[in-house]
């Protein structure tokens, strides 16, 4: 009885919402008159009035995984811009370097006003963790950017011209791909002559270009057969803005979803770099992957020191991709309605 | 007392040059490992500025490809257009791709069966209006918008100014046709070519958008060509009835005679298909039997014979050729049949 009752509220406020804007639109004139334009406009807002956008987030809104994944990538973004007032002390600052000695304490233990304790240089390990995530979030924002930047420049070359163009950049793209990318990024930052953070973005950004390439391409060519493309040519619109009006605004909505996920795999991959030493070696700005490595001594007897930098990087990517995820779904005409 | 009028005025139009002439049209699409398939083959018929021109066919007859071939529109790869289409004194087909973009917006329009999907979706109503007038008449975006918001008013789009900033996703069906004919009314083409333009609507707001365009062509002495699979439409609006089957002409006439004497086969199929209100009731529809899978090769033979209940043996040999018959006032009528419904009937 009671979902019953529910359903009919929940139909009475469809019809209400439905109704309203008619009666707004029409102005007083009789909708049903067929024809009477005034009444046409009537029906403007049906079911299909509702943008892909606004629907998509209605469907977000309701999504656990989405909420989760939002909240993580807020409070991480919180704190990296807030890291100066939510850090007890500066990331090369040594409170605590008087009670480290080599052999019988080289890590400070956890104690009044240092929750999670030091460093192997007597740094005070939650501030160097707060300050880690500005790192992270410069490298995995420009690196993505960058590989975006990249990406939509070649996808759109070759959507757009299609041809021998589309075959060049794509064999290259192709090249790219059958590299495994931690390999590829490695190799790149490997040949920078002095390790740094520009070193690690410019790497990571080179390995995400042609993904996003390939995927922008696809959307493109399906964009090029599309019934408003063929009407923009019936009225005789110039190629330029065919492109750059009518095919590359339609198709960059996957390629955006795409940076969210992005952004997780660019936030792992730095990480990864600097772990092996391939990142900026100035420690004095905590960086996690960096932690992480100078981490790999004392591991065995301080396990902690290492899983709290490791805990940063999954949980923030894991927030990332979570979003992005959901948002791929949510924005996916198969699986709507 | 509107048919007397329009009548005079088209005999007047008549005395003009044509403005479009078609002439033996071929389209062959060509697949590697593939028989060619000759899509449109053949076809010839003049527009008289102001007329209103009927392709009429079942899918798959060529009437769509023919229009696309007008207006430079089919892939570059993968067919051969033959023959010509001089509009104005300059053969269309000849053009270059660049001169042919010039045209098309200016002095030839099209407008396309689903008006959701012909309309980019993520750039304002107005702007896409506009900007076929910024590319064809160099107005900037400012002086462009007025005689945008001007256009939507004149194909009946209420409260313009407001429309002018929506999307085509908060527009309703009608309303997104009335902004596609917009479009290509934009820089007033002296050619407009509506290829099904009422196929994706529902029938009451299909009338309206039938009579905007009549009143449109009317207006504007533009010519029109009606391509449509439905008789309705034709009997509203066109002029001349060309009757395309299996990418040939097999029928052409003023519309008064071939609805109330149809001579070929296939026509009288497709007009005593239409359901009738004022037949008895449980009585049986008559459609076409067959489909265009079932054709003949055109080569040797009429490519309906096996659809047609008059087939006589000439049918499965010879092909029939387009002649001129008897009868048709102002119209030449043409027939392609060996066998042709007799004129009583």
């Amino acid at each position: 009885m009671t979902p019953l009752n529910r359903k009919k509220e929940r139909l009475d406020g469809l019809a209400a919402s439905t109704a309203a804007p008619a009666a707004g639109q029409a102005g007083g004139v009789d909708v049903m008159d067929p024809v009477d334009p005034v009444g046409e406009a009537g029906a403007v807002r049906d079911a299909e009035g509702v943008s892909l956008l606004a629907s998509a987030w209605r469907r977000l809104r309701r999504n656990p995984m989405f909420i989760i994944g939002a909240v993580l990538v807020a409070l991480f973004i919180l704190v990296a811009v807030f890291a100066p007032l939510l850090a007890p002390h500066a990331p090369d600052d040594r409170p605590l370097i008087g009670q480290i000695s080599a052999s019988t304490n080289p890590i400070p233990k956890a104690q009044d006003g240092f929750p999670l304790g030091g460093d192997e240089k007597g740094r005070d390990l939650l501030s160097r963790l707060i300050y880690g995530s500005r790192q992270t979030l410069i490298v995995g924002v420009l690196a993505t950017l960058g590989g975006l930047a990249g990406g939509v420049t070649l996808g759109t070359l070759a959507g757009a011209f299609g041809g021998w163009v589309d075959s060049v950049v794509m064999r290259v793209v192709d090249v790219l791909l059958s590299l495994p990318s931690i390999l590829l990024a490695i190799t790149i930052a490997s040949l920078a002559s002095q390790p740094s953070q520009w070193t690690v973005i410019v790497a990571i950004a080179i390995v995400q270009v042609p993904v996003f390439a390939r995927l922008l391409r696809g959307s493109m060519l399906a964009q090029r057969s599309s019934d408003h493309v063929l009407a923009a040519r019936s009225l005789g619109v110039k190629r330029s803005a065919i492109v750059f009006r009518h095919m590359l605004p339609n198709s960059l909505g996957p390629v955006f979803v795409q940076s969210t996920l992005a952004l997780s795999v660019s936030i792992i991959e730095a990480a990864a770099l600097s772990f092996l030493g391939l990142g900026n070696p100035d420690d004095s700005k905590a960086e996690w992957g960096q932690m992480l490595g100078a981490a790999q001594n004392l591991f065995d007897l301080y396990p902690h020191i290492a899983f709290w930098p490791a805990a940063c990087i999954v949980v923030v990517s894991l927030g990332f991709t979570l979003m992005g995820e959901s948002m791929r779904e949510a924005l996916d005409p198969k699986s709507r309605r | 007392m509107t048919a007397t009028t329009t009548r005079t005025s088209r005999d007047a139009r008549t005395s003009r040059e044509p403005l479009l002439q078609v002439r033996d049209l071929s389209v062959t699409f060509r697949r590697s490992g593939e028989e060619p398939f000759h899509a449109v083959s053949g076809v010839s018929f003049d527009v008289q500025p102001g007329q209103t021109v009927g392709l009429v066919g079942e899918s798959g007859c060529g009437k769509s490809v023919t229009s696309l071939a007008i207006m430079g529109l089919l892939p570059k790869r993968g067919n051969t257009v033959t023959g010509e289409a001089v509009f104005e004194g300059t053969d269309l087909l000849k053009l270059s791709p660049k001169q042919m973009r010039d045209r098309r917006g200016r002095d030839v329009a099209m407008i396309f069966q689903d008006p959701l999907s012909s309309l980019n979706p993520v750039v304002p109503i107005g702007r896409q209006v506009t900007e076929v007038m910024e590319r064809h008449q160099g107005l900037s975006r400012k002086e462009a918008e007025p005689k945008a918001r001007e256009l939507l008013d004149k194909v009946g789009i209420p409260d313009p100014s407001r429309r002018l900033k929506e999307y085509p996703h908060q527009l309703s069906g009608g309303m997104r046709q009335r902004a596609l004919i917009a479009m290509a009314l934009a820089c007033a083409p002296r050619l407009l070519i509506a290829d099904e333009p009422t196929t994706a609507l529902d029938v009451t707001i299909q009338a309206q958008i039938l009579t905007l365009l009549k009143d449109l062509v009317q207006d504007s002495d533009t010519a029109l060509i009606m391509i449509t699979h439905d008789l309705g439409v034709v009997a509203g609006l066109c002029d001349e009835v060309n009757v395309l089957y299996g990418g040939r002409i097999v029928e052409r006439a003023d519309r008064h005679d071939l609805f109330a004497r149809p001579r070929h086969p296939y026509t009288h199929g497709l007009l005593a298909s239409i359901p009738r209100l004022d037949s008895a009731r449980g009585e049986r529809l008559n459609p076409v039997p067959g489909s265009v899978a079932d054709n003949l090769p055109w080569d040797h033979a009429c490519a309906f014979a096996p659809r047609c209940s008059n087939a006589v043996e000439a049918c499965r040999t010879t092909q029939p050729e387009l002649e001129r018959i008897e009868g048709g006032v102002e119209t030449p009528r043409l027939l392609r049949c060996h066998n042709p419904i007799s004129e009583e009937a």
